[in-house]
C-alpha cells in the first residue's frame, strides 16, 4: 500500500489551551511532509469525523493519524476501516492532563508523541490475512462425564468430535457411584448416577466417534490442521484430523497405601470413600464390612484424608464433604439403627449445599465434630479404635468404628505424567537411589510418573504446561480456560478438584472456547487475549543462528524445531504476544504492524536535547495491558509527573528486544524504565511469563553496561498492577533522582 | 456456521455477562448487553482485589473492555431495564427501558462539568462513604468512558452550569426515558447479586455505629480509587484501626435469613486481613466463622494468611455486638464451639462477612424463570433462556467466568438446534 498520511490534531480537551498546536503542525508538516494536517477543536464530534473521512475519500488519505485523547476511548469514532492505518497518538491523557500547561517541557513532550506516532504509522503495514482449510472435529480425551458431556456439547453446537477412552468402556469414575448427592434444589434427595444416560447420548449420537481402549500416540500440528495419531488395543493405530482439543481425562483418588497414620492397612475395614461407593453398589446399598460381610452399625468417615495436608495434598480436594454425608445416608438407610460419625476439620459445603448438610444435621443417626485424628489403632473384632481430640464433644475421645471410611481427596491425572526423557531420567535416578540404599521403601517405576497423555509432538513437552499440584490453567479466575497451549482446553477434575455438576458446566465452557478458537483460526484471526489480531509473525531464517531463544521462551509453545535448532512455526498456535521477537539476538522476528526496526524507529524519533540543555530524557516500555491504562488512569486523575518521560507501549514486555536498549543509550537517551506486570506465582502477566522474561533478558544488559562502565542503574524494571496509578510519578521520579545522581548519559551527542 | 450473526441477549453487567457476550462475540454471534447501572463491570467494579492472587480487577475487565472495543458484535445499553420480554415464532422480542444518563456519546469524559456543578450526592459505586457531583464519571474504568446525571440530585435546567461548561453538546438535562425494542434468539440472565441487608441482623448492629461495616464497604475502604484513597481507617474518625473483627455468615447459613452458604465470604474475609496487614502488620484480625469454607486451590491462601502474625481464628458464631463505652470500638461476644468458653473481644471495628442474596429477590425480572428457596434461578424449561453466575447459585468470580463460557455455548446450542 502506498501510503498517504494525513495528520489530526484535535485541541479539545485542553489541548489547545495547553500546548503550540501551530509549532505541532509543523512538526507534521515540516518534519514528516504530512501532505495533509489539519486541526478541530472536537475531532470525535461528527464533524471532525466528517472531516477525516471526507480527506479519506476526496484525498486518498489512508494513513490517519489522529492526534488527541487516549485509543483506549473513542476507539469506535475512529475506526476508519480494516484497510486503512489509524495511529493514535495520547495527546490527553499522556501530556496535558499530566503536565502544566504551555510550558516548554509540556509542548517537546507532546511533539514527541507526535513524532513517534507518525513514525509508527509509517512503519505499521497492514497485515496480510493467513487462511487455510482448516478440520473442525474435536478430540476429547477422556470418557468420564467431563469428556462425554463435552463430546454431547459439541455435537449439539453442529460440530464432529472423536472421543478417545483409555478404558474398555466410557463413564469414568462415575460408573464406580452407587448414588450421587443432590445437585439441583431443593438439594436434599439422592439422585442416581447420571452416567448410563449419558454414555447412551454418546452412543447414539452421529457426531460422534468413540474409540474405546485407546491413548494418544501423537498429536502434531496446530489448532485447525493437527493430526491425531491413537494407538488401539492390540497394536493398531488410527489418525484422525482434528481441529481442536479438550482434555478430559479426569482424576484419581489420592493413594491411600501413603495414608497409614489414618489407619489405612490396620483393618480391612478401613476404606477409602471410593471403596464405600463399590460397596454399596455392589449391595444394592447395604453397607456390608469387608471382614466378615456384616451390615455396619457404626461407621466413622475421618475427612481429609490426605487433603489440606502439607504432606500429601496441599489443596481441598472439594467433593469429600458431600461425599461423606452422602454415604452417611448411605449407612442409614442401609441398616436405620446405624449411626455415621463424620469427623472433620471444617465441613465444606459451599452455596446450595448447604440445604443437604442441614438435613444431614436433623438426622439423630449422624453425629458431625470438628476433631484432629491423634490415632488409629486396631481394636477387637475386625473394629478400629479412633482417637480425636478438640472435638465439639471434648478432648481426647476415643470412637470405636465397625468400618472406618477414609475421605481420600483427587489427584488430576496429569499430576504425575512427565516426558520422555524426563522419564527415563527419574527412573534411573530412583533406581541408582535404590542400588545406594538411600531409600525407605523400595523404588517402583510407576510411582515416579507417566507418560503424557496427550503426547504431543511440541518441542516443549508432551502435555499441557500445569501450574501449582499437576493442574493445568493459566489464569483461572478472570479466564479459566486458559491454557499455555493454544487450542487445547482443560475441563473437569483434570483443571481442577470439582464435582460432576461443575464437571459438566465445564465441559460447555472448554467446548465454547474449542469452537471460538475454530471461529478464529479460520478467519487467520488470533484468540484471547489478542483476539482478532490478523499478523504473525515473520521469521528471515537466512539470518537464524539457531539459538533457540525464540523456541525454548515462547510461552504457547508455537514454535518447534529441525534437526539443526531452527524455529518451525506453526502460526496457528501463536497468540501473538512477540515475546520472540523480544527474543531473538538477530531480530529477525516481525510482525507486520510490530517489530524491532519498528519501535527502534519509534524511539529514534524522540528528539534528545544537548547535554547542556539539562533536559534528560527517560525512555519507558509498557505493558499495553495494564500499564498503559494505568498511566491513562493517572492523567484521568490528573496526577502530575516529570516532563522528561517518553511512554512507549508493548504488547508485553516479553516482546522486549535488548537492541532497543542499546539503540536508547546510543542515542542519548538517559535513564530506561519497563513496567510490566506482578510475576512469580501469582503472575498477572497475560503471557504468562513476559514480564518475568523482561525481567531476565535485562539482568544480561546490566552486566553489559558495567562492562561498559555505564552505570547499570539507569536501566530500571518496575511491577505494576493495573490500579496502581498513583505509583506512576514515584516511578518516573525515582529515575530522575538516579539521573540527578550518576549525571546524564556520557554517550549524548556522540 | 450458518447461523452466525444470530443475537443473544444478555441482562446484567457484571463479569459474568463481560464474559457471555465477548465470549459470544468471538465465537461469531452478536451480542446486546443490558445494564441497570451506567456502566459495565457490576461488583467486580467495586472489588479491590481478587482472592486469591491479590491481583486487581480492572486488569482481566481491561482485557474484557479490549477485547470488547476490537469487536464490534459486542453493544450494550447502560441505565437499562428489561420491562417485558416474549417469544414470537422462535425469536424473543425484548422491550427494554432505558433511563436518562443526560450525556450523549459526545461526552469526551473532559470533567470540565464536574468542576461547576453545585449539587453533592451521596456516592453509590463506594456505598455512599464518600460523595461524588451531581455529574459524575462513575468510576476510573467506568465502560463506557462517559458522565452521568444524577438524575435525584440534579437541580436541572433551572441551574444549567455544567451544559454551559460543557464545549461538546454532550449534555443534555431534558432527556427522557426511551424504550427500545431488541431481537434475539437466546437470552442469558446474570442479574446477580446484592450484599444482604446487614440492617435486618439485629444483633450485628449495623446502623448502630459507622465503624460496624459489611465486607463490600471493606473492599472500597482498601481500594486506592475508594472514599480514603486506599487507607483502611474507622469511618468515625478516620483512625486506623488497632483491632477489626470480622464476622462470618453474616446473614448466611442462618435460618432467620439466608439458608444457603454464599460460598464466598470466607476468602473475602482472609483476603480482607491480607489488606489489614499489608496496610500494617501489627493490626489484630479476629475472624469469628463456622467453619473455614475454601474449595481447591484456594487452601493454599487460608493456610497463608491464617499463619500470619495477629490472625485469630475462632471457630464460633456471634451472638452480640456492643458498643464499648465511648471508645468507639465494640465488644464482640461468641461462644467458642471447640472450647466452649464465651468469648468477649475487645475490638476498634467490626466487617460483617454479608453473603450473596441474588437480585431477583429484590426485583424479579419478567422472564418466566422458576427460583429456589432462595431466590436463585433453575433451569429454565425453554432452552433459549439461560441464567448464570451468583442469579443461579453463590459464585466466586472464578466460578462465575466459567459458568458464563459454558452459558454462552447453551446459547449457542439453543440458537443452532432450534
Amino acid at each position: 500500500m502506498e501510503k498517504k498520511l494525513g495528520v489530526y490534531i484535535c485541541t479539545g480537551c485542553s489541548i489547545g489551551d495547553s500546548l503550540d498546536v501551530e509549532a505541532l503542525n509543523k512538526v507534521a508538516g515540516n518534519e514528516y511532509s504530512a501532505p495533509v494536517c489539519k486541526n478541530h477543536g472536537a475531532f470525535c464530534s461528527d464533524e471532525g469525523v466528517q472531516m477525516i473521512k471526507d480527506d479519506i475519500a476526496d484525498g486518498g488519505i489512508n494513513t490517519i493519524v489522529v492526534a488527541a485523547c487516549s485509543p483506549r476511548v473513542m476507539y469506535d469514532t475512529f475506526d476508519f476501516g480494516e484497510e486503512r492505518i489509524t495511529e493514535r497518538v495520547n495527546l490527553r491523557e499522556h501530556v496535558v492532563w499530566c503536565q502544566p500547561p504551555n510550558d516548554e517541557d509540556t509542548q517537546m513532550m507532546a511533539e514527541d508523541y507526535l513524532r513517534m506516532g507518525i513514525v509508527k504509522a509509517q512503519k505499521r503495514e497492514l497485515p496480510e490475512a493467513h487462511i487455510e482449510e482448516i478440520d473442525r472435529t474435536i478430540l476429547v480425551v477422556g470418557g468420564g462425564i467431563t469428556g462425554m458431556k463435552a463430546a454431547l456439547d459439541a455435537s449439539w453446537a453442529n460440530h464432529k468430535v472423536v472421543l478417545v477412552e483409555k478404558s474398555g468402556q466410557l463413564g469414568g469414575f462415575a460408573r464406580k457411584m452407587y448414588k450421587q448427592y443432590p445437585k439441583s434444589a431443593s438439594f436434599d434427595t439422592l439422585q442416581d448416577p447420571e452416567y448410563a444416560s449419558l454414555v447412551q447420548q454418546v452412543e447414539a449420537d452421529d457426531n460422534i466417534e468413540v474409540i474405546l481402549s485407546a491413548t494418544m500416540e501423537s498429536i502434531t500440528g496446530q489448532p485447525g490442521l493437527y493430526t491425531a495419531k491413537i494407538a488401539k488395543e492390540g497394536g493398531t493405530t488410527e489418525e484422525r484430523k482434528i481441529g481442536t482439543i479438550i482434555q478430559a481425562a479426569g482424576w484419581q483418588p489420592y493413594e491411600a497405601e501413603k495414608l497409614g497414620h489414618l489407619g489405612y492397612g490396620t483393618s480391612p475395614n478401613v476404606i477409602t470413600n471410593v471403596k464405600m461407593e463399590e460397596i454399596a453398589s455392589s449391595n444394592n446399598g447395604t453397607i456390608k464390612r469387608p471382614s466378615d460381610g456384616k451390615v455396619a452399625k457404626n461407621v466413622v468417615f475421618i475427612q481429609c484424608a490426605g487433603s489440606r495436608d502439607p504432606e500429601h495434598l496441599p489443596y481441598c480436594s472439594s467433593v469429600c464433604c458431600m461425599v461423606s454425608l452422602k454415604q452417611a445416608e448411605y449407612v442409614r438407610k442401609s441398616d436405620p439403627d446405624a449411626t455415621a460419625t463424620i469427623l472433620y476439620k471444617d465441613m465444606r459445603t459451599p452455596g446450595q449445599y448447604e440445604h443437604y448438610y442441614k438435613k444431614a444435621q436433623a438426622d439423630e443417626g449422624i453425629f458431625l465434630t470438628k476433631g484432629e485424628i491423634l490415632s488409629v489403632t486396631g481394636g477387637t473384632d475386625g473394629n478400629v479404635i479412633v482417637e480425636v481430640d478438640n472435638t465439639l464433644l471434648g478432648e481426647k475421645v476415643k470412637i470405636e468404628a465397625d468400618l472406618l471410611v477414609l475421605a481420600t481427596g483427587m489427584k488430576p491425572a496429569t499430576a504425575l505424567t512427565m516426558d520422555e526423557d524426563e522419564l527415563e531420567k527419574a527412573i534411573e535416578e530412583g533406581k541408582a537411589a535404590q542400588e545406594a540404599g538411600t531409600l525407605d521403601k523400595p523404588f517402583r517405576e510407576e510411582d515416579v510418573g507417566k507418560p503424557p497423555i496427550l503426547s504431543l509432538d511440541y518441542r516443549r513437552g508432551g502435555e499441557l504446561p500445569h501450574l501449582k499440584y499437576g493442574f493445568p490453567d493459566s489464569h483461572y479466575i478472570c479466564f479459566p480456560y486458559e491454557t499455555q497451549r493454544t487450542g487445547i482446553y482443560a475441563a473437569g477434575a483434570v483443571r481442577a478438584p470439582l464435582d460432576t455438576a461443575m464437571s459438566r458446566t465445564d465441559a460447555a465452557g472448554a467446548v465454547l472456547k474449542a469452537i471460538q478458537c475454530l471461529e478464529l483460526t479460520s478467519q487467520g484471526k488470533a484468540v484471547h487475549p489478542r483476539a482478532g489480531d490478523q499478523t504473525f509473525p515473520e521469521f528471515f531464517l537466512n539470518r537464524c543462528t539457531q539459538c533457540k531463544r525464540c523456541t525454548e521462551e515462547c510461552p504457547f509453545g508455537t514454535l518447534d524445531e529441525d534437526e539443526k535448532g531452527t524455529p518451525k512455526p506453526n502460526p496457528y498456535r501463536c497468540r501473538r504476544c512477540g515475546v520472540c521477537m523480544g527474543a531473538c539476538p538477530e531480530r529477525i522476528i516481525s510482525f507486520k504492524d510490530y517489530s524491532v526496526d519498528l519501535i527502534a524507529s519509534v524511539l529514534r524519533a524522540i528528539e534528545v536535547p544537548e547535554e547542556e540543555d539539562e533536559k534528560p530524557r527517560v525512555l519507558c516500555f509498557v505493558c499495553e495491558n495494564d500499564a498503559y491504562p494505568a498511566i491513562d488512569m493517572a492523567g484521568l486523575k490528573r496526577l502530575q509527573y516529570n516532563p522528561a518521560v517518553r511512554f512507549i507501549p508493548l504488547r508485553c514486555l516479553g516482546s522486549t528486544n535488548l537492541v532497543w536498549i542499546a539503540d536508547s543509550l546510543s542515542s542519548g537517551m538517559d535513564g530506561i524504565i519497563l513496567i510490566g506486570c506482578k510475576h512469580g506465582d501469582d503472575y498477572q502477566c497475560h503471557f504468562i511469563k513476559g514480564s518475568e522474561l523482561a525481567n531476565y533478558r535485562l539482568g544480561k544488559v546490566q552486566e553489559t553496561l558495567e562492562r561498559l562502565q555505564l552505570e547499570s542503574d539507569r536501566i530500571q524494571i518496575h511491577q505494576l498492577s493495573i490500579n496502581e496509578y498513583e505509583k506512576v510519578p514515584e516511578i518516573v521520579d525515582q529515575m530522575m533522582e538516579i539521573i540527578d545522581d550518576v549525571g546524564q548519559n556520557p554517550f549524548k551527542g556522540f | 456456521m450458518s447461523e452466525q450473526g444470530k443475537t443473544i441477549l444478555v441482562v446484567g453487567g457484571g463479569i459474568s455477562v463481560m464474559t457471555t457476550a465477548i465470549e459470544a462475540a468471538e465465537a461469531g454471534y452478536k451480542a446486546v448487553i443490558i445494564e441497570r447501572n451506567s456502566y459495565l463491570g457490576g461488583r467486580v467494579a467495586q472489588m479491590n482485589k481478587y482472592f486469591p492472587k491479590l491481583c486487581p480487577p480492572y486488569c482481566g475487565m481491561e482485557i474484557n473492555f479490549s477485547r470488547m472495543r476490537s469487536n464490534p458484535n459486542v453493544r450494550s445499553y447502560t441505565l437499562a431495564r428489561l420491562e417485558s420480554l416474549n417469544k414470537e415464532d422462535g425469536t424473543y422480542k425484548a422491550a427494554v427501558k432505558v433511563e436518562p444518563r443526560f450525556v450523549n456519546s459526545k461526552c469526551t469524559a473532559c470533567g470540565e462539568c464536574e468542576k461547576v456543578c453545585p449539587v453533592d450526592r451521596p456516592n453509590d459505586f463506594n456505598y455512599g462513604m464518600d460523595t461524588t457531583k451531581a455529574i459524575y464519571l462513575p468510576h476510573e474504568m467506568a465502560f463506557p468512558v462517559r458522565y452521568a446525571v444524577d438524575g435525584a440530585a440534579c437541580k436541572g435546567a433551572s441551574c444549567g452550569k455544567c451544559v454551559e461548561a460543557c464545549k461538546y453538546d454532550a449534555i443534555e438535562l431534558e432527556m427522557q426515558a426511551e424504550t427500545v425494542e431488541i431481537e434475539a434468539d437466546a437470552v442469558v440472565m446474570a442479574t446477580g447479586w446484592n450484599p444482604y441487608d446487614p440492617n435486618k441482623i439485629d444483633n450485628l448492629a449495623f446502623g448502630k455505629s459507622p465503624n460496624i461495616i459489611n465486607n463490600v464497604m471493606m473492599e472500597r475502604l482498601a481500594a486506592v480509587n475508594g472514599p480514603t484513597g486506599g487507607k483502611i481507617q474507622r469511618p468515625s474518625d478516620g483512625k486506623e484501626p488497632a483491632s477489626v473483627a470480622f464476622v462470618q455468615c453474616a446473614g448466611s447459613r442462618d435460618e432467620n435469613h439466608m439458608q444457603h452458604c454464599s460460598a464466598i465470604c470466607c476468602l473475602a474475609t482472609f483476603k480482607q486481613i491480607a489488606y489489614l496487614h499489608e496496610q500494617n502488620p501489627e493490626i489484630q484480625a479476629y475472624m469469628f466463622y463456622i467453619d473455614l469454607r475454601a474449595q481447591g486451590k484456594y487452601e493454599a491462601f487460608v493456610q497463608d494468611v491464617s499463619a500470619q502474625e495477629n490472625t485469630t481464628l475462632i471457630k464460633g458464631k456471634v451472638a452480640e455486638i456492643a458498643e464499648d463505652g465511648a471508645t468507639g470500638g465494640f465488644i464482640v461476644t461468641a461462644e467458642n464451639a471447640v472450647t466452649g468458653e464465651k468469648v468477649h473481644q475487645a475490638v476498634d471495628m467490626v466487617v460483617l462477612a454479608t453473603g450473596m442474596d441474588p437480585a431477583s429477590n429484590e426485583m424479579r425480572a419478567p422472564v418466566s424463570l422458576d427460583y429456589e428457596m432462595s431466590g436463585f434461578m433453575v433451569p429454565s424449561s425453554d432452552p433459549g433462556i439461560i441464567a448464570t453466575g451468583v442469579a443461579k447459585k453463590p459464585s466466586d468470580v472464578a466460578s462465575c467466568t466459567q459458568d458464563a463460557t459454558a452459558a454462552t455455548l447453551k446459547a449457542i446450542q439453543s440458537i443452532v438446534r432450534r
